[in-house]
């Protein structure tokens, strides 16, 4: 996809597969992820650019929403109640904003000490977000893109194998200037991605997609 | 490593991850309820009670091996909570961890409550409720505009105070989980809200398994259809309590509660 048959593609990236990422949207401009190679889970933060003690709040999401998933036409919502973004497109149809980011120390609760030495989304945020001045302190809860976490009604909770296909994406469009932060999620312990970190790609363009 | 190599790695952590949920979802037997006339403390072992009426918030200290009892004294109330390390504020309550260690969005008695450190801040050695919610969270001055039409007290700014009075911040203000209040997710992932599951008395441990600073909000959940005016007090008796058994249930639960617990204990090696 080239900018010239994309007039209002005005960024376009690949983040490596394991690698953190970020970018102040502007508001009005659409953030697409897209899901490369397929079953990959994209783990993400969300700041109000201007006062990052304003940011992307879960319960807050879930409340609006009334439904533990996100998905077309979600609206993300501060801890101060604002809409910061919004879902406008979804061809995978799945994404999760319960189960948090992975971390060398949640890794090794769950999967063992010998899994406490990998890559993890947590350490990954915490290199990103020191480029802004944000620290360890400003991880409170985060979204998980093409990532199936089913809960049943007795609130079992599991991580499932990627919904997504090679090519899927999500066009989430900022209702006001944020800086996005993404993990492109290392994990290599559950079915989130496969067990196989893929890259993925990020084009901004000015306007939602027709 | 090769293609060869990963696919073996890749097939031996599926097995890996597959038997853990085995033992964490189709194995797991959770004990009892605690009835509600169990478990008393003994006035001796009383550090500290305080009376929270509706609307407020209130800050305890626990040290290691205390407990905290929440008490929802006339089964109108929900008690949301936050808690953070004493010693580095910076590791606190983590529901996401809590959640997906566990395999389940559901607490009880058995439970642990995790921080983001891989660490067990508060486990539940009691619990006559089984009703708690950790995704939707607490109140807030729109969830109560929303549903009353005026601002009312609410967890949101309780915990915005609780925060400051201890020297943190909005950025220190995580997920909470609330206690007393019956929320499940239907088939399609809508929450549900069981009110007739909420009794009087029902009550909750908290056994600090860390030093610890605790917030805890006295407010309508934003889905209980209760208005503000009807929520009533919140009973908080922090105590004492002999050391946790070898075959203590929380510390047992799972291989992962076992590393958590470790790892728990390394701090106080």
């Amino acid at each position: 996809m080239s900018p010239t048959d994309q007039d209002d593609l005005v960024y376009a990236f690949d983040i490596p597969a394991e690698q953190p990422w970020s970018r102040i949207l502007k508001k009005g401009q659409t953030l697409r992820i897209i899901d490369s190679e397929g079953e990959q889970a994209v783990d993400a933060l969300i700041y109000v650019a201007g006062d990052t003690a304003e940011r992307y709040s879960a319960q807050d999401t879930l409340r609006v929403q009334g439904s533990a998933y996100l998905e077309l036409g979600t609206r993300l919502i501060s801890n101060c109640g604002r809409v910061m973004a919004q879902i406008t497109a979804d061809t995978c149809g799945r994404h999760d904003t319960s189960a948090g980011c992975c971390s060398c120390e949640s890794n090794a609760v769950r999967f063992g000490e010998a899994t406490r030495y990998l890559h993890a989304c947590r350490e990954n945020f915490i290199l990103e977000l020191s480029r802004h001045g944000l620290t360890k302190r400003d991880i409170v809860s985060n979204l998980n893109f093409f990532m199936n976490v089913p809960i049943e009604p007795s609130g079992n909770f599991t991580v499932l194998d990627g919904p997504s296909s090679p090519g899927n994406y999500v066009d989430v469009t900022a209702e006001m200037d944020v800086l996005f932060v993404i993990s492109n999620c290392p994990q290599v312990n559950n079915p989130c991605n496969g067990f196989d970190p893929t890259p993925i790609r990020v084009e901004i363009r000015q306007t939602p997609a027709a | 490593m090769s293609a060869q190599g990963n696919a073996q790695r890749a097939a031996a952590n599926r097995r890996r991850y597959e038997e853990l949920r085995a033992a964490g979802q189709e194995l797991k037997q959770l004990p009892a309820p605690t009835a509600m006339d169990g478990a008393p403390i003994t006035k001796d072992a009383i550090v500290q009670t305080e009376q929270v009426p509706p609307g407020w918030h209130a800050t305890v200290r626990l040290s290691r091996g205390e407990a905290l009892r929440i008490c929802d004294d006339l089964g109108r109330s929900s008690a949301s909570l936050l808690a953070w390390r004493n010693e580095d504020p910076c590791e606190r309550i983590n529901c996401a961890d809590t959640v997906k260690v566990q395999w389940s969005a559901a607490l009880s008695k058995g439970r642990m409550i995790l921080s983001d450190m891989g660490r067990v801040l508060l486990s539940m050695i009691e619990d006559t409720s089984g009703a708690h919610d950790l995704l939707v969270g607490g109140s807030t001055a729109d969830s109560t505009l929303k549903a009353y039409g005026e601002v009312t007290r609410n967890t949101q700014a309780n915990f915005i105070s609780a925060a400051a009075k201890i020297g943190l911040g909005v950025r220190d203000i995580p997920p909470c989980v609330t206690f007393f209040a019956p929320v499940t997710t239907d088939a399609t992932g809508r929450f549900v809200w069981h009110g007739e599951r909420k009794r009087a008395c029902d009550f909750v441990d908290l056994r600090a398994e860390m030093n610890l600073i605790v917030a805890v909000s006295n407010c309508a959940h934003p889905l209980d259809p209760a208005r503000p005016a009807a929520t009533t007090p919140i009973t908080l008796i922090r105590h004492r309590l002999p050391p946790p058994a070898a075959d203590d249930v929380c510390r047992t639960a799972s291989p992962e509660a076992l590393r958590a617990y470790a790892f728990t204990d390394q701090l106080f090696a």
